[in-house]
């Protein structure tokens, strides 16, 4: 595995999980960004502008807006329209306490810096619990 | 976290299954940003509603009740996704009212004061300097912290609940002294005029700073802001920059000198708002067509000072056929309005004011489905920023333009 890069930080929420990720290097919020009910971002100024979470690990730079994330990723979850996990640079409370309430993953401040080794098409292994993540670059 | 007595018995179950599964919460969000305790709080702000809550968190909350989990601080709830008298004229979902019947009956059994308001601090009580709360929705924290010098992170639904149940929340963040000093500085040269101007520059510098953890210190202001302005300007920031704090030197509590603001440190960057950046502000939101098809007045809900002045400018000018008013407040507000016969001006020019709720929660994709909406005309920055993502082409621009346009059906710039 000598394409493989670790990310270390603090231990996070939920449990571990792997699977694709989906990059911005814009911020995130549920209620500014997504149409909750497909998981496809709506908001045409970002760049992420119609794909969709479902499924993926987001990893963004940091949370935007106000407080409707801490009910809509559970909501989302039950609804199948959750993303995997969420990596943030710098994440907000809010951000925090959805994941606490929906039990999906979170993590923030890694070393190194996740927006400057993971793109989109990665492939990451996220372990809150060991505070540690895991990308393996998609061949290219 | 370290618990005290109090704290490992609820953990043990001693006090019930809601408040030990509320306090797991709180302690799972403590943990994560290194919160080395809990502190208690004097009251709790709760955002709930059915738009970004859904059903299945609407279930958790009725959960929390059958356990007989009951508040123990007063606690206020943030407004709804419906007017409960007024749904049918906006052309709302009958099942989307029946869902959040359901949640009041939830709300109440746990003890909640369900008025339905962002602006508690408004109209039910000012947060005291130096108290801690625990408040969700980001207008509601970013002025108890900035304006009243209270304590509080953005607490969302949930752990805004669960704070209320167990009467504390973890030490992090705006709790903490350090956390509440300035960061980056904000030297103006121009002067904001209008309350919409107020938050022009809360877009202004929430675009340049978009970070929870940090704090602009705006100085070299000339005029006294009302609270309405500062309302404006804290719901700006907090929707642009997510910040739950900011000092305006000479006005707000912590801010008496910019040496007090910053506490000693060096900001980490200086921006410097130069004349026309305001007005740049409100250009920089471009309409697709001239007619706007909802004007739109909320977020924060108004309070009667900015009721009265919207009835005194529609009297005798009658909305345009094709276009749709909107004004937000909360219950308390829409009494007053009632007596003081601003309700029936508003009404009489065609505008429909709505009680207990605010647009962007009011199942705005649907709406603009079952009506053709696109265009949205505001005074409110906020709203501005949020609508988009509901499939809106926002337009910011002053109360009086905005009134003006809503009355000749076209803008006029």
């Amino acid at each position: 595995m000598s394409d493989e890069i670790v990310l270390r930080g603090h231990p996070g929420i939920g449990p571990r999980v792997e699977g694709e990720a989906l990059v911005s290097h814009h911020g995130f919020s549920a209620r500014y960004d997504l149409n909750r009910k497909t998981g496809v971002f709506s908001r045409e100024s970002h760049d992420l502008y119609g794909q969709s979470i479902v499924g993926k690990v987001l990893v963004h730079t940091t949370a935007k807006g106000g407080v409707a994330t801490a009910w809509a990723l559970l909501d989302m979850r039950a609804q199948g329209t959750a993303p995997l996990g969420i990596i943030f640079q710098l994440a907000n409370p809010i951000m925090a306490q959805g994941a606490a309430l929906a039990d999906l993953p979170l993590m923030d401040r890694l070393e190194p810096d996740p927006l400057s080794v993971v793109e989109s098409g990665d492939w990451l292994i996220v372990d809150p619990p060991a505070g540690e993540v895991r990308v393996r670059k998609r061949r290219r | 976290m370290r618990l005290t007595d109090d704290e490992r018995a609820i953990l043990a179950g001693e006090r019930g299954e809601a408040v030990r599964r509320a306090l797991a919460l709180q302690i799972k969000v403590g943990d994560f940003f290194g919160a080395a305790d809990f502190v208690a709080i004097d009251s709790a702000h709760m955002m709930a509603e059915i738009e970004s809550m859904g059903e299945p968190c609407l279930a958790w909350v009725e959960e929390m009740a059958d356990l007989g989990g009951r508040t123990i601080v007063p606690t206020t709830s943030n407004p709804r996704s419906v007017d409960v008298a007024l749904w049918e004229a906006l052309g709302q979902d009958e099942r989307q009212v029946e869902l959040e019947l359901r949640l009041t009956r939830a709300l109440n059994r746990l003890g909640i004061l369900t008025l339905d308001t962002c602006i508690n601090y408004q109209t039910v009580s000012p947060p005291r300097f130096g108290e801690h709360v625990a408040w969700g929705d980001t207008g509601t924290v970013i002025f108890a912290n900035a304006v009243a010098g209270a304590r509080s992170n953005f607490e969302g639904g949930p752990v805004a609940l669960a704070a209320a149940l167990t009467g504390r929340t973890a030490r992090y963040g705006y709790h903490l002294p350090e956390q509440r000093l300035g960061t980056v500085l904000v030297q103006l040269r121009e002067q904001p005029a209008s309350t919409s101007d107020w938050g022009a520059l809360g877009c202004w510098i929430g675009r340049q700073v978009s970070d929870y953890w940090q704090v602009p210190v705006i100085d070299g202001l000339e005029v006294q802001p009302t609270v309405d302005q500062l309302k404006q300007l804290g719901a700006s920031l907090a929707s642009y920059g997510s910040l739950a704090m900011f000092h305006l030197v000479g006005v707000t509590p912590e801010a008496r000198t910019i040496a007090e603001a910053f506490g000693g440190r060096v900001p980490e960057r200086t921006l410097t708002l130069e004349p026309g950046s305001l007005r740049a502000v409100y250009e920089s939101f471009q309409p697709e067509r001239q007619r706007p098809d909802v004007v739109a007045f909320t977020a924060p809900q108004l309070s009667i000072v900015e009721l009265r002045d919207l009835a005194e400018l529609l009297a005798g000018r009658p909305v345009h056929p094709d276009v749709r008013l909107l004004i937000t407040t909360n219950y308390q507000n829409r009494a007053a309005a009632d007596r003081l016969g601003y309700s029936a001006s508003i009404e009489k020019a065609g505008g429909l004011l709505l009680s207990g709720a605010c647009f962007y929660l009011m199942t705005a994709r649907e709406l603009a489905q079952k009506h053709g909406w696109r265009t949205i005309l505001t005074d409110s920055a906020k709203l501005a920023n949020i609508i988009p993502g509901y499939g809106y082409n926002p337009v910011f621009r002053p109360t009086d333009v905005c009134v003006e346009a809503a009355v000749r059906g076209e803008l006029p710039w």
